[in-house]
């Protein structure tokens, strides 16, 4: 049963000299499962994904991943996983294509390079050297080297830092496929929305703890908070109510007004609101 | 039994019956040799810098010193041992130990780090990249020479082996040095300056721009330590004659000592650049 998580972690812990940098860190994540690691910047983020990736060693706790631990990285176990870091470097003199194609030599099952290449959205950018690509151009490069070795198990830091608006919906497109292929995929974020278009749970992490772990409706109690209705009175201030009952309210409110009621508006609160109450409190 | 199902269906991957397309290990240290040289020749600062330099420096020296050294000898010939040299110095020790550390710095390695390639590889394709270079250097640099300013190839087939395994022993030797010198520099931008003043150094100590034992004794007796002395020193036995071997310090050419320093210089290297060598820089922990 151990087989159906690829990842496991239990009191994970890393300090950096003196300062705890992840402090008893408990996750769980299952195989084809899109899970985002939300928090702000010293969170822990980078450091937690890392020790994932086989990059720095912890101090104490469990890792499993892909049932190996990361520690014991091997060819094998490489070859499985794909790792989108925060800005790492390209092979500035080469093209894309050279790039992409030379990646795709190093695993044992890889995609056809051209193939990604488009999926990523650089075909028109194939032949171009890497250091003329702008910055979101780099990036899909960055995720195409990712995956192109075809991974169980996709690792993407901040993935769309410096995209466009479109060019996030495109890459959110790409994840979905991704996911929906069976690829297991975790991803850190600053950005809420992108966490709750592309998670099925978000662990929100800071301070180097893990606040919560949840499917981004379910965040703080998101879906049971009690829904704000607001509306104008007729001397033109605007009412406030909570509510665990709002279409009773609503009702209630469009028999006094004898119809419309002006300027109404039920809301619950966004991921936005929870999130930031919940690393506000620490 | 839960340990025997490694679930391939469950990961998106099409079950895959047919024998991995894995490129083999020879295959793999060539292709990256190829990529290596391809964005050595495509980078016009390693093209102009690294290559052309011992070219740019005979054009410039002999056409400044036409006399001789003394005996017939021309100052050509002795200053070409001297730029061969260097000339493998500058791509084995001083192209690597810049480059690796930029490198490391923009995160190529660290990205490289988390593909299924052997370490190895990394270094091979380096490898390749520097004799490929080494090689295109020195025969341009002998072809020229040969053909502007006179300079008499070696004639018999002991001295062009003496060549070559002076030249493979000492750009094995640099190489490693190279590699193993790219993990001190802070940075990337701060590789360029501290490694050039160090080859500089050696260049002026070593007596590649001028006889080496025109040089004070002391400044001989440091020289020594280092590889770039002896790859001179080996160099001219090859295309000195003989009767200079009187001249040198020791009162001959001393081949035997030659290649026992440069090998001990190779297993320095290859000690260091296994014990020290990182793959991410300092601040990524």
């Amino acid at each position: 049963m151990a087989e159906q998580l690829a990842i496991s972690v239990r009191g994970l812990r890393k300090a950096y000299g003196g300062t705890v940098a992840v402090d008893g860190v408990d996750l769980a994540v299952s195989r084809g499962e899109v899970f985002a690691l939300l928090g702000p910047n010293g969170a822990g983020k980078t450091t937690t994904v890392e020790i994932l990736e086989g990059y720095r060693r912890r101090d104490a706790g469990e890792v499993s991943v892909l049932g190996v631990d990361p520690d014991r990285a091997d060819g094998r176990w490489r070859s499985r996983v794909g790792i989108v870091l925060q800005g790492t470097g390209e092979f500035d003199d080469l093209t894309v294509a050279e790039v992409v194609r030379h990646f795709a030599g190093f695993y044992p099952d890889p995609d056809d390079p051209d193939k990604v290449i488009e999926r990523v959205g650089l075909a028109g950018k194939a032949k171009a050297r890497t250091h003329t690509l702008s910055g979101g151009q780099k990036r899909r490069l960055d995720v195409a080297l990712g995956i192109v070795g075809r991974p169980e198990l996709l690792f993407l830091d901040e993935p769309t830092t410096g995209f466009d608006p479109e060019a996030r919906r495109e890459f959110w497109e790409l994840i979905r496929d991704l996911a929906a292929a069976g690829t297991t995929i975790v991803l850190t974020t600053h950005y809420l929305d992108e966490a709750e278009a592309l998670a099925d749970r978000v662990a929100v992490i800071t301070g180097g703890r893990l606040v919560e772990v949840a499917a981004p409706a379910r965040l703080g109690n998101r879906a049971e908070a009690l829904a704000t209705v607001a509306w104008r009175t007729p001397e033109g201030a605007v009412e406030r109510v909570e509510s665990a009952t709002p279409t009773a309210l609503v009702a209630e409110l469009a028999a006094r007004f004898g119809g419309e009621v002006p300027g109404l508006t039920v809301t619950r609160p966004t991921l936005e609101d929870v999130y930031l109450k919940m690393i506000g409190h620490r | 039994m839960s340990t025997s199902t490694t679930a391939p269906e469950t990961t998106g991957r099409p079950p895959t019956s047919a024998p991995s397309r894995r490129v083999g290990p020879v295959a793999l240290g060539l292709r990256q040799g190829r990529l290596e040289v391809r964005q050595f020749l495509r980078s016009r600062e390693s093209v102009v810098f690294t290559m052309l330099f011992p070219v740019v420096m005979i054009l410039i020296f002999a056409s400044i010193f036409k006399g001789e050294i003394g005996g017939g000898v021309r100052f050509t010939q002795y200053f070409v041992t001297g730029m061969i040299a260097t000339g493998l110095m500058t791509v084995g020790f001083q192209s690597l130990a810049i480059q690796i550390p930029i490198e490391r710095d923009r995160g190529v390695l660290k990205r490289l780090r988390g593909t299924p390639m052997p370490k190895w590889v990394y270094f091979a394709g380096k490898i390749l990249m520097v004799a490929v270079i080494g090689v295109a250097e020195t025969v341009l640099l002998l072809a020229v020479a040969a053909l502007l300013f006179d300079l008499a190839l070696p004639q018999t087939a002991d001295a062009w082996l003496t060549l070559f395994w002076v030249s493979a022993l000492g750009i094995t030797a640099c190489t490693l040095c190279g590699i193993a010198f790219s993990s001190l520099p802070r940075t990337g931008r701060g590789a360029s300056a501290t490694v050039t003043p160090v080859a500089l150094v050696l260049q002026f100590i070593s007596g590649v721009f001028f006889v080496f034992t025109s040089l004070p004794s002391w400044m001989q007796q440091v020289a020594a330590i280092f590889p770039l002395k002896w790859m001179c020193q080996g160099l001219r036995a090859v295309f000195l004659p003989e009767s200079f071997g009187a001249q040198e310090p020791a009162g001959s050419f001393e081949l035997g000592r030659v290649a026992l320093v440069l090998g001990l210089w190779c297993v320095v290297g290859l000690v260091l650049c296994l014990t020290t060598f990182r793959w991410t820089s300092r601040r990524d922990g």
